[in-house]
């Protein structure tokens, strides 16, 4: 293609390639201090195309192409590209990787122990990593949380943090200016704006740390903590997980230990002082 | 050297894969996954030195493939109990049958849908058992489903409800209106017994099915796959009984299958390293085509070589159905898209 660039997050080494160099040059920006491993073949391509050649200039729209594909996914203008490398990425991970059982989660991590956020879009889950990430906590990841079958850890994979809507303003007011992307504006999910993670989170990215909390976060209402059997916290992993079927066995056997090991709690919070609060509340009684 | 050029080398052990360069893995691996063949590729350089993220890549890819087969199997499993209490007996074909008789080109290979053979006179019972173990329809169009049942070689595709697994219910190997009409009532006959119980083709129907679903059923998208299956089915039936070749000949004749099956002899011989017998090993100027089809993918993974594709595309329905039956086809579905 065109253009093309190589990123590494957490586990996954991505190239991406782009018959437009706006995206490409966005992505480089946003994942500059990352390691670079030149050597390193790809686990995994990300495409970014004009359906027609006339497209790259007339009215340009980025489809999302790569390993894995979602047909009938409708394509975003070019300002938007980032966007769409964005979702590119997450599909390739989501329907492609199968080393690690993968959650639809946030982490992060504190002495070598996480507390994973499992929730929809809209529940507050990367809000809730991305502030804690500011604070005394090791950013793992606002999308994805991988668990290695065979020794139950988890794995990080700390890409550049999607900010939505009330969110960018609540992270913006807090972090250096150059650690943010460009806003883009009126997205099919709203205001979108990246967060470049710590460097410490980018440097320990590769570190394994053991699961010591589960939470469900719901974003609204009245602050509530409820405790969650095991049987309803695995099956609410089994929906958040993208691969939990296709690893068979080994994802079974991975999410039984996982909730059977580490407390589960379904949270509710009005804002994300409360939430936090309720967050550090809860992993002081389990780091107990 | 295009990444697919190398993928076939690597399968034909023509290239040593330890000496790859890094920029050449990304390509290898993006075709061999759009070929859907990374598994398989993972299978064939076990034994190979190559560069730690790809050894630990091509690990993943095995042990998912291992996954996958075994779910593959059970649904094979899930039809037998659906069908056994009617008394039908079936015929696993394609990538189940290959992992059920497990024979070397099942490693690593991808299954789409349970495939089955019936007898055509235990279509509708087929069918009815199915429906009701739990199988549910997926086309809802009247015209598909109509069209499927008239002129097709098999049911329309029913779905598992709880499983979400497809099976094809085949009744022969080639669609109804095909130039091309093979025996399935020979095939039905000559099928032998797999471990688990299960019956599969005989080893020179197998070969027969897999050419003529390579070259005469579709457009060749997506081929190199079932080149690799007849590469290895051929390879190892000739290796178990040396009359095999020339079994394969007569075979073929008797499902009128002899350019399909020779053809397909021929390009494993020049894509992957087959060998052939004498008499076999004929060169014919139109095979370059294939291999330009085969081989049609760019470094990105991408479909190249467009106008040959809608060329093999044209060729597929024209071998699938007589022209004014072609010509209603296209101007019905022309009309529902509109």
């Amino acid at each position: 293609m065109r253009h093309g660039t190589r990123i590494a997050v957490g586990p996954v080494q991505f190239r991406v390639g782009s018959d437009w160099a706006k995206p490409i040059a966005a992505l480089d920006r946003l994942y500059a201090d990352y390691p670079q491993h030149e050597d390193r073949p790809a686990d995994a391509t990300v495409r970014l195309f004009a359906a027609r050649p006339w497209r790259r200039w007339l009215r340009p729209s980025v489809h999302i192409g790569g390993d894995y594909v979602v047909p009938d996914a409708l394509p975003l203008p070019l300002s938007m590209g980032l966007l769409a490398a964005e979702m590119g990425m997450n599909l390739q991970v989501a329907l492609g990787w199968r080393r690690h059982l993968l959650l639809h989660a946030s982490a992060v991590a504190k002495n070598g122990r996480a507390v994973i956020m499992s929730g929809a879009s809209g529940s507050g889950k990367s809000t809730l990593a991305a502030l804690l990430g500011e604070g005394g906590w090791r950013l793992m990841g606002d999308e994805f949380t991988l668990i290695a079958p065979a020794s139950g850890e988890a794995f990080a994979f700390p890409r550049a943090v999607s900010l939505k809507n009330q969110a960018i303003a609540e992270l913006a007011g807090r972090v250096d200016p150059a650690r943010l992307g460009p806003l883009l504006a009126g997205t099919p999910k709203g205001d979108i704006r990246h967060l470049i993670p710590r460097a410490d989170a980018i440097e320990t990215m590769h570190e394994p740390v053991r699961p010591a909390l589960l939470l469900f976060p719901r974003f609204g209402g009245e602050a509530a903590v409820v405790p969650m059997g095991e049987g309803e916290a695995f099956v609410r992993l089994t929906e958040a997980s993208t691969n939990y079927i296709a690893l068979g066995e080994a994802g079974f056997g991975a999410l039984t230990r996982l909730v059977r090991t580490v407390p589960a709690f379904a949270i509710a919070y009005p804002d994300s002082a409360s939430g936090i609060a309720l967050v550090e509340d809860l992993w002081a009684e389990a780091a107990r | 050297m295009s990444a697919m050029a190398i993928l076939v080398d690597l399968f034909a052990g023509r290239r040593d894969a330890a000496a790859l360069a890094p920029r050449e893995w990304d390509g290898v691996i993006g075709v061999a996954r759009a070929e859907a063949m990374l598994a398989t590729l993972a299978h064939r350089l076990a034994e190979v030195d190559v560069p730690e993220p790809v050894a630990l890549l091509l690990a993943d890819q095995r042990r998912a493939a291992e996954v996958a087969t075994g779910q593959a199997l059970w649904e094979a499993e899930m039809a037998r109990r659906a069908l056994a209490p009617e008394r039908i007996e079936f015929v696993l074909l394609k990538g189940t049958a290959y992992a059920a008789a497990g024979l070397s080109c099942a490693a690593g290979r991808q299954i789409g849908d349970l495939d089955i053979l019936v007898g055509k006179h235990d279509l509708a019972r087929t069918e009815n058992a199915l429906l009701k173990a739990g199988w549910e329809w997926v086309k809802s169009d009247p015209y598909d489903d109509a069209y499927y049942r008239a002129h097709m070689h098999e049911l329309p595709p029913l779905i598992h409800g709880g499983r979400d697994r497809m099976i094809d219910v085949h009744h022969t190997i080639l669609p109804r209106t095909h130039r091309k009409t093979p025996d399935p009532l020979a095939m039905l006959a000559d099928a032998v017994p797999a471990p688990d119980g299960f019956a599969v083709l005989c080893p020179t129907d197998m070969a027969c099915h897999c050419a003529a679903h390579l070259l005469a059923d579709g457009d060749l998208q997506g081929g190199l796959r079932n080149l690799w299956d007849f590469h290895c089915l051929a390879s190892d039936f000739a290796v178990a009984d040396p009359g095999f070749w020339g079994k394969l000949d007569g075979r073929a004749d008797q499902h009128g299958l002899r350019s399909e099956v020779r053809r397909a002899a021929r390009l494993a011989r020049d894509l992957l390293g087959t060998l052939l017998p004498s008499g076999w090993d004929a060169h014919d100027p139109t095979d370059r085509w294939f291999h330009r089809r085969l081989l049609a993918r760019d470094d990105w993974g991408r479909s190249s070589d467009f106008l040959l594709q809608q060329a093999f595309y044209i060729r597929s329905h024209w071998l699938r159905m007589p022209p004014a039956m072609l010509a209603r086809h296209l101007w019905t579905k022309w009309h529902k898209r509109r």
